[in-house]
């Protein structure tokens, strides 16, 4: 059996077809549509971006992403941990915010500088 | 506005003036600056640098121009980060209020909290406003003005900058890349996303964020549907939802009531384009934008249009290629002023082999292509290192097999003739013309068409 799926990895949006037994993947234009085809069939994981509250004199809300793919079943619970987070500025892009958000191994980073 | 005298005084003097610090903004003033101009000032309405990007938080930005997946505000960062390395200045909280074109100098009249009402000037400006989003007036919804009805990139505001949350539950009319980036941070912010609605039989989104914002969310998109209806007093309290026939009409008998208390309107966006207007320059109907030439300068000359302000852009990075090209197109501009002031001006003398092939020519498209952008192109004003001419074009519909896409001459005569596998409305496509081939063309027109690979 094959899955049919659309390739996100960029803008481009391959229709890609993966062989559920060889894992074998097709219709892909890079290999970067190769593993994601693979990994969205036995485990899609997800960057996570969202906000968490500032305490600036600019700004309320800072900017934030986790800095690898989480698993699918896992966002909800980066989500509730993230909105248990505040920040002060300054920021900084890429300022750790949180070492392993909701046990996922993923650190939460910052992607706004906010100076004060 | 009252014109300038401009004999008195001295005004604020730059090589170009560019009027928006979002991407396009940013990336013009770069391309600019790199191009060697020195003087050079950046007008922002907002209190920072980097536009709308500094709302559009999720990820998927650069990797067509950086090669990695940035978010809105780290693609700025990377920007405003160069810029502030540059003696480059930002005049912030400025309000431009109109721009004044004299064969001599561009004036700008500017209006901020700090400095008041000023009038600067400089041999060239850019044109980077951007684009706003279409309203419900725009498409004229029946029922309620009650409250919960708002544009899905004022939402994208009110969450990700100002930490307010827009309703419970909600339906997204309109499928474009805001209402389904919308769609996607609503669910995670805990609302109820119902449904997203959607006129045509296409998306207007990218595939991909089909699939990563309603899939993974288990929204349905209903295509060729709309909204009839909006209930409630004070609050919304509900929509209608009609199928509709190939004419865009409601099909009676197909109503879906839905219980929700917010309505996002993601329904298209519009060039910002009062300023040009009003100062004469030549706007093109079918982009809502600015007609420009080749290296983006506009009907005014020494005034330069990039970005969402020219045509809605669906990729940042190709605003950022867009803006840098302008940026230097303006700066060649400005040195040649330069120039030219300091020698008297040549008379337009005519090359014997320029005779032969005309200088100015006109882009035009068949039906199955809503425009171009550049809207002509000089070939006398194209460079040694112009290799190619860049030209930006969308289709009215979908083609899921492999299309040629031709250019043709005035006398029907193939110039050049591209593949594509695959073409959609939502994604903007663009050729890269070689100049030698635009040199063997004759007559003014330049027909771009769509056809079969037969």
């Amino acid at each position: 059996m094959k899955k049919e799926m659309i390739c996100i990895v960029c803008p481009r949006g391959c229709h890609l077809q993966v062989d559920e037994e060889s894992l074998q993947v097709t219709g892909n234009s890079c290999e970067k549509g190769a593993v994601y085809g693979r990994n969205e069939l036995t485990h899609p994981t997800r960057v996570v971006c969202s906000t968490v509250k500032l305490i600036s004199d600019q700004l309320c809300r800072c900017p934030v992403k986790t800095d690898q793919a989480v698993a699918k079943d896992k966002i909800m619970d980066v989500m509730h941990a993230i909105n248990q987070i505040q920040v002060q500025a300054p920021v900084k892009i890429g300022q750790v915010l949180c070492n392993n958000i909701a046990g996922t191994g993923a650190k939460l980073v910052a992607t706004r500088n906010i100076e004060h | 506005m009252t014109s300038v005298d401009h004999q008195a005084g001295a005004y604020p003097t730059y090589d170009l003036i560019v009027v928006g610090g979002g991407p396009a903004g940013l990336a013009a003033s770069l391309g600019a600056y790199q191009a060697g101009l020195q003087k050079i000032l950046i007008v922002e309405r907002d209190l920072y640098l980097g536009g709308i990007l500094n709302q559009c938080i999720h990820n998927g930005f650069g990797l067509h121009y950086f090669g990695e997946e940035l978010t809105g505000p780290e693609y700025a960062s990377r920007f405003i980060d160069q810029v502030s390395d540059t003696p480059i200045e930002t005049a912030l909280d400025t309000m431009v209020l109109s721009i004044e074109n004299t064969e001599e100098w561009r004036y700008i009249h500017m209006m901020s909290k700090n400095r008041g009402y000023q009038v600067v000037r400089a041999k060239a400006l850019v044109l980077a406003m951007g684009c706003r989003e279409r309203t419900r007036m725009q498409i004229q919804i029946p029922g309620s003005r009650a409250a919960g009805i708002i544009n899905a990139g004022q939402a994208q505001q009110f969450v990700n900058l100002e930490g307010h949350m827009v309703g419970k539950r909600v339906i997204i009319l309109g499928s474009g890349d805001i209402g389904l980036i919308m769609a996607r941070r609503l669910s995670l912010e805990g609302a109820e996303v119902v449904a997203c609605v959607e006129l045509m039989p296409y998306s207007g989104g990218l595939m991909r964020n089909i699939v990563q914002c309603l899939e993974d969310y288990n929204i349905p998109l209903y295509l060729s549907h709309t909204i009839t209806d909006i209930r409630g007093r004070y609050r919304v309290e509900g929509v209608t939802v009609q199928a509709v026939d190939e004419h865009f009409k409601p099909i009676p008998g197909t109503e879906v009531d839905y219980a929700v208390d917010t309505v996002l309107l993601s329904v298209g966006l519009i060039p910002e384009n009062e300023l040009s207007r009003a100062a004469g320059v030549q706007l093109d109907p079918r982009t809502s934008g600015p007609c420009v030439y080749e290296n983006g300068e506009t009907s005014q000359p020494g005034i330069f249009a990039c970005g969402n302000v020219l045509h809605v852009h669906d990729l940042v990075d190709y605003v950022t290629e867009e803006a840098l090209a302008a940026g230097q197109a303006a700066a060649t501009f400005v040195k040649q002023e330069i120039r030219g002031s300091e020698t008297p001006k040549e008379q337009n003398r005519i090359e014997p082999d320029q005779q032969l092939t005309p200088s100015l020519i006109a882009l035009k498209t068949d039906d199955h292509i809503a425009y171009t952008v550049p809207q002509h192109i000089r070939l006398d004003k194209l460079v040694e290192m112009d290799k190619n001419v860049r030209i930006f074009f969308r289709v009215r519909q979908i083609y899921p097999q492999p299309m040629r896409l031709i250019f043709r001459d005035s006398q029907g005569k193939q110039i050049a003739s591209f593949k594509r596998p695959y073409m959609a409305p939502g994604e903007m496509e663009n050729v890269s013309l070689p100049t030698a081939l635009l040199k063997q063309m004759s007559g003014q027109e330049l027909k771009l068409s769509v056809e079969d690979m037969a």
